[in-house]
């Protein structure tokens, strides 16, 4: 018997490496302060301040759909990159708050946006879900199974809520943020360094939703003993594998989850060489902790409020639910 | 190994970074959170930053029983 000959599959051309065209983000017109929620559960503003760094977050209509921020911030991303919207041929939502598992969200978002008949897929990894989606679209790129991938981070947490609970209501809010990535043209201009990113499964119960009524619940101290221990070695590691240094970080954009958090994994890199100018993002006190947004919605605020310049070495840092993290460096489109 | 008052001044040095408290405000029979006004979550910063210095575990379960600087002390003390 003669073998036949095999032959060899055809892979796509590769590129140097991703890099960010553009970035979008959108937040519900409804503020809600914590004065507001006093008015509805035992708490205060200054319990609230001082716990959590909250002053105020942004809270979706009724109406309002997990798709319709997807969109907003997804278009206004594909816009800010200057590409037409033809040319998209990846997106990738991540949340973990959509009413109902099926259908997805990522297919009809692109659609409102005008994407036509992309590769759309969810990612579930809760807080970490944002720069779990980098790091797929960066390689996508690199590996040329795609060309432009948009990655949105939206989620509706006020659905997920038990609005009595002051120990979560206080926190969670809704939004969607957005970034466009494509090609390298050449090594030199790679801007997406490697994802550094992992799990806890160990810890999974210490977030998670309450089947009896379907509230979001965490153990609190748990949780934030995890964050402020393990996450600045993560983020050391993610500048490590981009072959750069602690002091060439110019923003720290970690998940907002909490502005204690946020400070203590700033401390954390600094102590390991990071520079004290390196700006950090606050943006939860008046956003909240919107979960996979809550990253390209402070980055996309920082570039316009001009906290943040085009060309900067930003380290992404999300974790959470899972429990999961994920960290890369970018440069800010 | 420290022994107790070196436990303590260790310790009241804690607590003074994390929450802002001076160190003599930091004595045995004082309450972390009724007399210190010391939060949940600064407890577990401070039973962090207790683990490194003094090499000793401190699970959430059991910080929760630490309701004195004396109680942590004792604790501490009998770990290392």
């Amino acid at each position: 018997m003669t073998t036949r000959p095999r032959t060899p599959l055809r892979l796509a051309a590769t590129a140097p490496g991703a890099r960010l065209l553009g970035m979008g983000s959108t937040q519900p017109d409804n503020v809600v302060t914590n004065d507001d929620l006093a008015q509805r559960m035992e708490t205060n503003d200054q319990w609230i301040r001082e716990r959590v760094g909250i002053q105020s977050r942004r809270i979706a209509e009724e109406g309002t759909l997990l798709v319709d921020m997807a969109s907003d911030a997804g278009a206004q991303a594909v816009k800010d990159s200057g590409i037409d919207p033809t040319e998209i041929d990846t997106v990738i939502v991540a949340t973990c708050t959509m009413p109902t598992p099926i259908p997805n969200a990522a297919a009809q978002t692109a659609e409102r946006i005008g994407i036509p008949a992309p590769g759309a897929f969810d990612l579930n990894a809760a807080c970490a879900g944002f720069c779990f989606g980098m790091g797929t679209a960066a390689d996508l790129i690199r590996a040329g199974s795609s060309r432009h991938v948009l990655v949105i981070g939206a989620e509706k947490l006020s659905d997920w809520l038990d609005w009595t609970d002051r120990s979560t209501a206080i926190i969670f809010a809704d939004g969607a943020g957005a970034a466009v990535l494509g090609p390298a043209p050449d090594a030199e201009s790679v801007g997406v360094g490697p994802v550094a990113w992992g799990s806890a499964g160990d810890l999974a119960q210490t977030i998670h939703i309450r089947p009896e009524n379907g509230a979001l619940a965490q153990e609190g101290q748990a949780v934030f003993r995890w964050a402020t221990t393990k996450i600045a070695p993560v983020a050391l590691r993610a500048i490590e594998l981009a072959g750069l240094a602690p002091s060439d970080i110019d923003v720290l954009v970690p998940h907002q989850a909490n502005l204690r958090i946020v400070e203590a994994v700033a401390k954390r890199l600094r102590a390991k060489g990071a520079r004290e100018d390196m700006v950090v993002a606050d943006d939860i006190i008046h956003s909240g902790n919107t979960s996979s947004a809550s990253i390209p919605l402070a980055l996309d605020h920082m570039r316009v409020d001009g906290r943040v310049r085009s060309g900067d070495t930003v380290l992404l840092v999300g974790f959470g639910a899972g429990l999961s993290y994920a960290a890369q460096v970018v440069t800010c489109p | 190994m420290a022994d107790n008052a070196e436990i303590l001044t260790g310790l009241a040095e804690i607590v003074e970074e994390v929450a802002g408290i001076d160190t003599a405000e930091v004595t045995p029979e004082k309450s972390f959170v009724d007399d210190l006004d010391i939060d949940s979550l600064s407890m577990v910063e401070i039973a962090v930053q207790a683990e490194d210095k003094f090499g000793v575990k401190i699970p959430d379960d059991q910080l929760a029983e630490l309701k004195t600087v004396g109680d942590a002390v004792s604790y501490i003390s009998s770990h290392q």
